[in-house]
């Protein structure tokens, strides 16, 4: 499959320069900070100028600019993305240490999210009209709340109110399903959306009329005509999915204080510690630019009108 | 007979958009709108009360009485911290979208216009800045900025920009290649007619549409900042922050919980439902209209 | 041929009507017919007769929210009023097979074809997942598509339009159903690849299976039908054995419909009778008193009862035996030449095309082509898809630059110019295109869009209302239209406008690229004699793009024919139609459907008596 190999060459190459693109970005904001780093670093503590002269070459701050960049991007290279100045250790342990509950509240949430919408989408597109209208604008209040109040309020009502779930942290199940029903719920409200427009669209294309008129039962015509047809516009959605809902973990996360990437992002925004946020960026940015090559993949897999060669 | 023909159609194809407001539910929000639009412009006729007088023996008390919402830990009455915070709560996503849309679809007809070295520019930047998902790109920029409204807008602005400069290219690439476009050429209408008394008016409508679709979007992420203690300072009665400081006392007060949530649901709520009655006027000259 | 005289589908008093938002509309209302084994009987009618929801009831298929009704619907014994779901899907490709229009929208674009065909078979009876596969290659075969093994693992997009209409029947006809309905079949393909499927059809029909084909064309289903039914409105207004229909065609709707059939009639002559706009008939008149020209008020008011002009000819209307409007005049004589140049007797050349190529980075979509038009006359130019002669259109606009060659318009250079110097002289050569909606600004109304070409924004608001008042009194429609949007117009009202809008800047050219191929016949006569008459009082010069070389013929002086980007034939429309010169011109006028093929031997389609 040539065709299949220069695409993947292609796109490896674009998401090279992109996450290229993103380290750069990461390391002008560093450097675009106002005031000075060092006095930032050390706070409040007034320190002696000495201090700060070591403090400064230590983490190379004496040396141009351009030397840093190149240090930056080595560094980087070797998978070393700075000192934390809020933790004072470094940002990529701090970030490998936090990624197992984000990625398990944000698959979750994903995994919840795709399967409530399927079920929604299935059993609404197409049929009665009062039903799909009330669900569909269900679906566009769910998206209009703001996730954070969502998480607030089931806070109030199933933790203080009637105990059902811990208020803060937890681990296992119980501790995830809040935050994660939180998280999914905007997302369902998308993903359900896209679903039916595109199962509809299907169902009243020519090759489901075809389908029909050869025997196939309404069920079948669904399953195995017009989902995968629907499919594909919510598969397009994913990566962008994913992307928020690690964004959304960081307030859901701050909601019902779990451990996680998106808490440690919060801290370090309000504490302004610059390594940490780009270090969470840099790495979210590669991590982005994978899924959304693994989506154009997929994409392929399933229509294979996009294998063919073109321009 | 071609009555016939719309027939068939309106009856095989129940609908395209994922949902059609019915007009009487865009009337209601486009009223809901107006009376939030008085609650920014001028909170003092609607708020009962002043926003910030602190009344330490009348704290919590629960809704009802002489207060409607009730009032917060320091005794302050929320319903009128709610009116009052509609301006600082609105300036962000406005002010955020607003600049965005406008730089975004400037460097959007720009990539367009200015041939193919400064399209390739713009576009593989947007690219870049695409890739980093959700509000983190607007993090970053608190990060570096600091919190406050201004640094918020501006962080938010430039998130939601490189997706404008996407759309507003698309846009006017489709507007471009139109057969009407063509038309005016074969008539022989100069250059600056055609983009003025054509393209603009064609591609600008239904980015107008989006742009107000994305003010819900950056109103939900404006008071997310917030309720992080990235926007507005104390005293300022923002949505999100109200919602922040509630947090402290939900097992006792549930409304500190609920109305300033359910501010900005209601807000971004009408929001959407107008967006999408013109989203639907505007239909089939959206490319792969954004969500 | 088995059990050629069992009549299989029995319909009576068929309707059907659609819930539609503040009312409902009877899309078929009252029809009758039989289709026995081995015959074909064809429904032909223009958009919105009711035909393809006629095919559609049939398998219970006619949409949401539609209500049928039928005195008697019988297939093979087996009443299908009332019958309930699981029978039905037996019913649909076991006992009915359905053949749609458009092949690359019918077949499932995610699955191969194999998976399309073993759906019918798995459906109905089915077998292992391996037979349905030999027999999927099996039927494959029997169409005709080439190197089946390999095919059946392909998607639709990969074979050409020709195979998907041939892999489409092969599905729909896996179940040997004893029915076919085949809805417009043939009419997205090119001509010669349309007499390939209806030669296939045939051999179905000839193999003993029942065909009712719904067609908007009566030179397509002569080839093939035994009995036709013209349908208007919503019912069967002339219903009788073929040869009947197309030699002496007895409704006023047929007969317009014939003449309106550019193939047969002699150049020169006229397509349409003068329009005639009357008061709406009735809920039980006839439907197209409208626009009949022998309807009196009894038309309108109804109801109509259907008269036998002989055994198996039936007509829905009283006034058959009226006398027919004299026809218009015959259109003058257009050798008549609007210049000439000194020294002989040609016309002045408004475009010269000399040895253009153009590629689009692939192989050349023209290659190396000239041609000359001159003041006052008709160059036709025919093809299939894909001949270049969109691309062709485009150079000629100047809305493309040839790689190679050049072009001259009105005697100036015309191609490798910049736009500014071209602009001048763009008022000149306007294009009349197939699809005026698109290329209407969208927030525009008539009369907006006819003052943009008139061009003159500062001009005083009454001249320019009177000129565009003018215009479209000069193409046929009442100048109160100027106020309505054109999405509010029909299809032939649309084109009108995108004619006075081409004619406001008194222009010495038209070139008309497939500006009559997306309407329906009847108005697609009115169109091409309003060409005509516009070229003989104008002295309009027009380049003439079409893959119907009917139309073609019927309009052109001079002719091209072009085949994959070159021109292979060239010269006066009568010489190459008459005695054509090359091959492909040969093969493309044999496919050429036309009414008469009824009366000669039908060549490949063996006719059953």
């Amino acid at each position: 499959m040539p065709a299949t190999l220069r695409w993947l060459g292609r796109r490896l190459i674009l998401a090279a320069f992109v996450v290229f693109g993103a380290a750069t970005a990461a390391f002008a904001a560093m450097n675009l900070m106002p005031g000075d780093p060092v006095l930032t670093i050390l706070g409040s503590t007034n320190p002696t100028p000495a201090l700060i002269a070591q403090v400064r070459s230590d983490l190379g701050y004496d040396e141009p600019f351009a030397v840093r960049y190149a240090e930056f991007l080595g560094r980087l290279v070797h998978g070393d993305l700075g000192q934390s100045y809020q933790l004072r250790e470094p940002v990529t342990e701090v970030i490998t240490g936090q990624l197992l509950p984000t990625a398990e509240l944000a698959l979750t949430a994903f995994v919840l999210a795709l399967a409530v919408a399927a079920v929604l989408a299935v059993t609404t597109a197409g049929r009665r009209p009062a039903v799909r209208r009330v669900v569909s604008a269900l679906e566009l209040l769910t998206t209009s709340s703001p996730g954070f109040w969502i998480g607030i309020l089931l806070l109030t009502f199933l933790s203080f109110r009637i105990h059902l779930f811990p208020a803060a942290g937890g681990d296992g199940v119980n501790g995830l399903v809040l935050p994660a029903i939180t998280l999914a719920l905007g997302m369902t409200g998308v993903f359900s959306q896209v679903l039916r427009a595109g199962l509809e669209r299907a169902l009243e294309e020519p090759y489901a009329l075809t389908a029909r008129a050869r025997g196939t039962g309404e069920t079948a015509v669904r399953t195995r005509h017009a989902l995968r047809h629907a499919l594909i516009p919510v598969l397009t959605l994913s990566g962008w999915a994913l992307g928020t809902l690690l964004s959304g973990a960081v307030v859901v996360e701050t909601v019902f204080g779990r451990r996680g990437i998106g808490r440690v992002m919060a801290t370090a925004v309000i504490g302004r510690d610059v390594p940490t946020v780009t270090g969470v960026v840099i790495v979210s940015a590669v991590f982005f630019t994978l899924i959304n090559i693994l989506v154009d993949g997929l994409y392929r897999v399933i229509d294979p009108r996009l294998r063919q060669e073109k321009a | 007979m071609t009555l016939v023909e719309t027939a068939a159609k309106a009856t095989a194809a129940p609908s395209r958009a994922a949902f059609r407001p019915p007009p009487a539910a865009t009337l209601v929000a486009g009223l809901a709108l107006a009376l939030i639009g008085v609650a920014f412009l001028w909170p003092g006729l609607i708020a009962p009360h002043s926003p910030d007088v602190a009344d330490p023996v009348n704290a919590l008390l629960p809704p009802g009485g002489g207060h409607l919402f009730g009032t917060d830990q320091l005794g302050r009455d929320t319903f009128s911290r709610v009116i009052y915070g509609t301006r600082p709560s609105l300036t962000i996503g406005i002010g955020a979208t607003a600049l965005a849309a406008l730089a975004g679809s400037l460097l959007g007809v720009l990539a367009l216009a200015g041939g193919r070295v400064l399209d390739e520019a713009i576009m593989r930047v947007t690219d870049v800045f695409l890739a980093f998902p959700g509000l983190l790109l607007a993090l970053l920029v608190v990060a570096v900025l600091g919190p406050g409204t201004t640094n918020a807008t501006l962080a938010l602005a430039a998130s939601a920009t490189p997706g404008f400069v996407r759309l507003a290219r698309a846009q006017a690439l489709v507007v471009r290649r139109s057969d009407y476009v063509r038309a005016a050429v074969i008539l022989g209408r100069p250059r600056a007619a055609i983009v003025l008394r054509h393209i603009l008016p064609n591609a600008l409508p239904p980015l107008l549409v989006l742009a107000l679709v994305n003010v819900g979007t950056a109103i939900i992420a404006g008071s997310s900042l917030s309720f992080l203690g990235l926007g507005p300072q104390a005293p300022t009665p923002e949505w999100g922050a109200m919602l922040s400081d509630g947090r402290d006392f939900l097992s006792t007060a549930w409304h500190l919980a609920v109305f300033p949530g359910l501010a900005v649901t209601v807000t971004v709520f009408a929001i959407n439902i107008v967006g999408r009655s013109l989203q639907v006027r505007f239909e089939g000259r959206t490319p792969g209209a954004g969500l | 041929m088995p059990d050629s005289d069992r009549t299989l589908l029995t319909v009576e008093g068929l309707r059907v009507g659609f819930r539609v938002p503040g009312g409902r509309i009877e899309a078929v209302r009252g029809v009758d017919f039989t289709l026995a084994a081995g015959e074909c009987l064809a429904i032909v009618g223009e958009s919105g007769s009711g035909k393809s929801v006629t095919a559609r009831a049939l398998v219970g298929l006619a949409g949401t929210g539609a209500s049928v009704g039928a005195d008697r619907l019988e297939l093979d014994g087996l009443d299908l009023r009332g019958i309930g779901d699981r029978q039905w899907r037996e019913v649909r490709g076991g006992r009915i097979g359905l053949v749609l229009q458009d092949a690359l929208s019918s077949l499932d674009p995610l699955r191969t074809i194999g998976a399309e065909i073993g759906e019918t078979l798995q459906n109905h009876g089915g077998g292992t997942r391996a037979e349905r596969r030999a027999r999927a290659v099996d039927l494959l075969r029997q169409v005709h598509l080439p190197d089946p093994e390999i095919r059946v693992g392909w998607h639709s997009h990969e074979l050409s339009g020709g195979q998907r209409q041939r892999a489409l029947i092969a599905a729909s006809m896996a179940a040997d159903p004893p029915v076919l309905i085949a809805d417009e079949p043939t009419t997205a393909l090119d001509v010669t690849v349309q007499a390939q499927i209806l030669d296939l059809l045939a051999a179905k029909k000839d193999a003993g299976t029942a065909l009712l084909l719904i067609s908007h064309d009566l030179a397509v289903v002569a080839r093939l039908a035994d009995r036709i039914a013209v349908m208007h409105g919503g019912r069967f207004v002339e219903q009788g054995e073929a040869r009947d229909i197309l030699v002496d065609p007895a409704h006023p709707y047929t007969r317009t419909l014939l003449t309106a059939v550019p193939t047969t009639r002699p150049r020169g002559t006229r397509l349409s009778l003068t329009p005639i706009a009357g008061p709406p008939p009735g809920p039980d008149g006839c439907t197209y008193a409208a626009s009949c020209p022998l309807a009196a008020d009894s038309c309108r008011t109804g109801p109509i009862v259907p008269v036998l002009r002989e055994p198996g000819h039936a007509v829905l209307c009283p006034r058959t035996d009226e006398p027919w409007p004299a026809p218009p005049p015959p259109l003058a004589n257009r050798a008549a030449p609007a210049e000439t140049t000194g020294e002989d007797d040609e016309p002045a050349t408004v475009i010269e095309v000399t040895g253009v190529t153009k590629s689009y980075g692939g192989p050349p979509a023209v290659l190396e082509a000239s041609l000359r038009l001159r003041a006052g006359r008709t160059l036709g130019v025919v093809g299939e898809s894909g001949s270049g002669k969109s691309t062709l259109a485009l150079l000629v606009l100047g809305l493309l630059e040839p790689d190679a060659g050049t072009i001259e318009v009105l005697g100036r250079p015309w191609s490798a110019r910049p736009e500014r110097e071209r602009r001048a002289l763009r008022g000149r050569i306007q294009l009349v295109p197939q699809d005026p909606l698109a290329a209407f600004d969208p927030r525009y109304r008539v009369g907006r869009i006819i003052a943009e070409a008139l061009g003159v924004p500062g001009a005083w608001a009454a001249r320019r209302d009177r000129r565009i008042a003018g215009l479209l009194e000069r193409v046929g429609l009442d100048p109160s239209l100027a106020g309505r949007h054109p999405r509010q117009l029909s299809g032939g009202q649309r084109q009108r406008v995108a004619i006075a809008r081409a004619l406001a800047s008194e222009p010495e050219v038209l070139v008309c690229d497939e500006a009559v191929s997306a309407l329906d016949v009847s108005v697609q006569a009115q169109i091409l004699d309003l060409f005509v008459d516009l070229q003989r009082e104008l002295g309009l010069a027009l380049l003439f793009i079409s893959h119907d070389l009917g139309v073609v013929h019927h309009i052109s002086d001079d002719v091209v024919v072009m085949r994959s980007a070159e021109i292979v034939e060239r010269g006066p429309v009568e010489r190459v139609f008459q005695s054509p010169e090359h091959p492909y011109t040969k093969a493309l006028l044999t496919a050429l459907p036309s009414p008469e093929d009824v009366l000669d031997d039908p060549g490949p389609v063996a006719r059953p008596t």
